[in-house]
């Protein structure tokens, strides 16, 4: 559709220069694409092996605890043991109380604008790095469904900020341990680190940015949208650090509450 | 330094082929300085663009061994030893060796509807610092065109050239959008027209950008959102409903002000 008629026209076509060949690159451009590929697949195969465990992801007051693995927080479930529950159960639910909730999160870092970036090169190859040919014949982008529904991030994003908030309680909460009073244990630290890095992750979402004062167009207007996207522009240039740390570490809570559940490890009291 | 076989493209719209010359490079030499030796020697009708050799004119756009770059800003000793590939931009029609058509880039430069500020107010128009800042990053581009060369939307598949801007001309729309005395509103013309969403955001156009502009997470994501604002979030459109705001259309938008 043309609605601007310029004095330059767009000319298409033409002879390029060159040889025909994918890249001529000489460095190990393939290296990137090669580790997100192996963490993401890593982390989609224990995360969906770990969702349909249905166990094991509760350390109750039988061991003095109140642990919860980020994966089954909220635990809506009706088979949910008693202690993990968030106060609402979804009744008929017969299947893992984690498949009720992970879409979210799941949703949150699918749509994510720098997973999107890493798993466009890493998967798609569109393209598998700069200056290196993407192997698809035609492109359209994210103009066309379902790729168009990325821009929902935000949605996924209010979904984040309820999650980043119970999964804090849960930190909170696990300092707290049945029967002995209140102290700090490595599991309670695990948590919190958890919440902290999901925080970190969601805060410096590009999404958040916008919707705090980068989607004004005058920050003298709204000083305090200013000063939101003045402390969330520094953030937002980690985005990258906090989203692979925080996935690692989602992963890394749920092993550590794993292992203390089953009892194979114990969860030291530290002070 | 260690001597280099520097293999460069000749050829034209008829077609072309890598040819090599030998060199030895000096201490702190550029690949641009390497060139223009091959020039005064070697191959005198070896044709290339260039003019400030100081990394502000954007004219030495190139891909040194299959990257774009800059040939001015580009010392040898920074590449691997051996043979260095220097190939013109290939995004662009070639014209000969080195130089390409880079007419693409005006054509849209001309679809940018200009700046359209209200009447000016008594005591004229004023703008603070912070507001002035923000715009001032995208005013640092020196149009190399690099970006728009390693985007693979039109890199990869020429089509696209008919309805995409380009990473290029995505940072003077966000400068226009966010510009608090522009009362246009593009987000529908960049959506329908310039192909925003075909950037799938892979950051490449970052990631060579000479001056650093950090051209995807500051112009093309807040750009992104704005049009999600425009388009795609209920609550917004819910909230223009109750607050009878509108949007222009794309063709509304794409009218140049009277000069």
């Amino acid at each position: 559709m043309a609605v601007v008629e310029s004095s330059t026209k767009v000319v298409l076509g033409g002879t390029r220069g060159g040889p025909d060949v994918s890249t001529l690159r000489k460095d190990r451009w393939w290296l990137q694409p090669v580790i997100t590929t192996s963490v993401l697949t890593a982390f989609v195969i224990y995360s969906t092996w770990a969702a349909f465990q249905n166990k094991n992801y509760y350390v109750g007051a039988i061991f003095h605890r109140d642990l919860v693995s980020p994966f089954y927080s909220p635990c809506l479930a009706a088979s949910c043991p008693t202690g993990s529950t968030a106060g609402f159960i979804l009744h008929g639910w017969a299947l893992s109380p984690a498949l009720i909730i992970l879409i979210f999160p799941l949703g949150f870092r699918l749509t994510c604008y720098y997973y999107r970036r890493s798993y466009y090169r890493a998967f798609w190859w569109s393209p598998p790095a700069c200056a290196v040919a993407d192997s698809h014949a035609s492109y359209s982008g994210e103009t066309r469904f379902p790729l168009i529904m990325q821009n929902a991030h935000r949605y996924f994003f209010y979904a984040g900020l309820v999650f980043n908030t119970l999964l804090t309680y849960d930190a909170i909460r696990a300092f707290h341990q049945p029967g002995l009073g209140w102290g700090v244990t490595v599991g309670t630290v695990v948590l919190s680190v958890n919440a902290v890095l999901l925080w970190l992750y969601s805060l410096s979402c590009h999404a958040c940015r916008h919707l705090c004062g980068g989607g004004s167009n005058s920050f003298a207007a709204h000083p305090l949208r200013y000063r939101f996207w003045k402390f969330l522009t520094p953030l937002n240039a980690k985005h990258m650090n906090f989203a692979w740390s925080s996935l690692v570490f989602v992963a890394l809570t749920d092993v550590y509450v794993r292992l203390v559940a089953s009892g194979a490890l114990t969860d030291f009291k530290l002070f | 330094m260690t001597d280099v076989t520097m293999r460069i493209w000749r050829g034209d719209s008829t077609g072309g082929d890598f040819q090599d010359y030998p060199m030895t490079p000096n201490e702190g030499e550029v690949v641009l300085d390497v060139i223009h030796r091959i020039q005064a020697t070697a191959a005198p009708d070896l044709a290339c663009r260039w003019n400030c050799k100081a990394g502000k004119c954007g004219s030495c756009s190139a891909e040194i061994n299959g990257k774009p770059g800059l040939m001015c800003m580009t010392r040898m000793q920074d590449l691997p030893g051996g043979t260095v590939t220097v190939t013109p931009m290939k995004a662009f029609p070639i014209i000969r060796d080195l130089v390409t058509d880079v007419s693409f880039n005006y054509a849209m430069a001309e679809k940018v509807p200009a700046f359209l500020p209200p009447p000016m107010p008594e005591g004229g128009y004023r703008m603070f610092q912070q507001d002035v800042e923000r715009g001032q990053e995208f005013r640092k581009c020196i149009e190399c065109f690099m970006c728009q060369d390693v985007c693979h939307v039109i890199r990869d598949h020429e089509e696209n050239k008919a309805h995409y801007a380009g990473p290029r001309f995505f940072i003077r729309y966000a400068e226009l959008e966010m510009h608090p005395l522009d009362t246009n509103d593009r987000r529908e013309l960049v959506r329908e027209v310039m192909g925003l969403g075909y950037c799938n955001i892979t950051k490449c156009c970052t990631e060579v950008c000479p001056e650093h502009i950090h051209i995807t997470d500051n112009a093309i994501i807040p750009l992104k959102e704005r049009v999600v604002d425009a388009d795609y979030d209920p609550i917004a459109w819910l909230g223009r409903k109750i607050l009878r705001r509108t949007k222009r259309s794309a063709t509304e938008a794409a009218v140049q002000p009277a000069p």
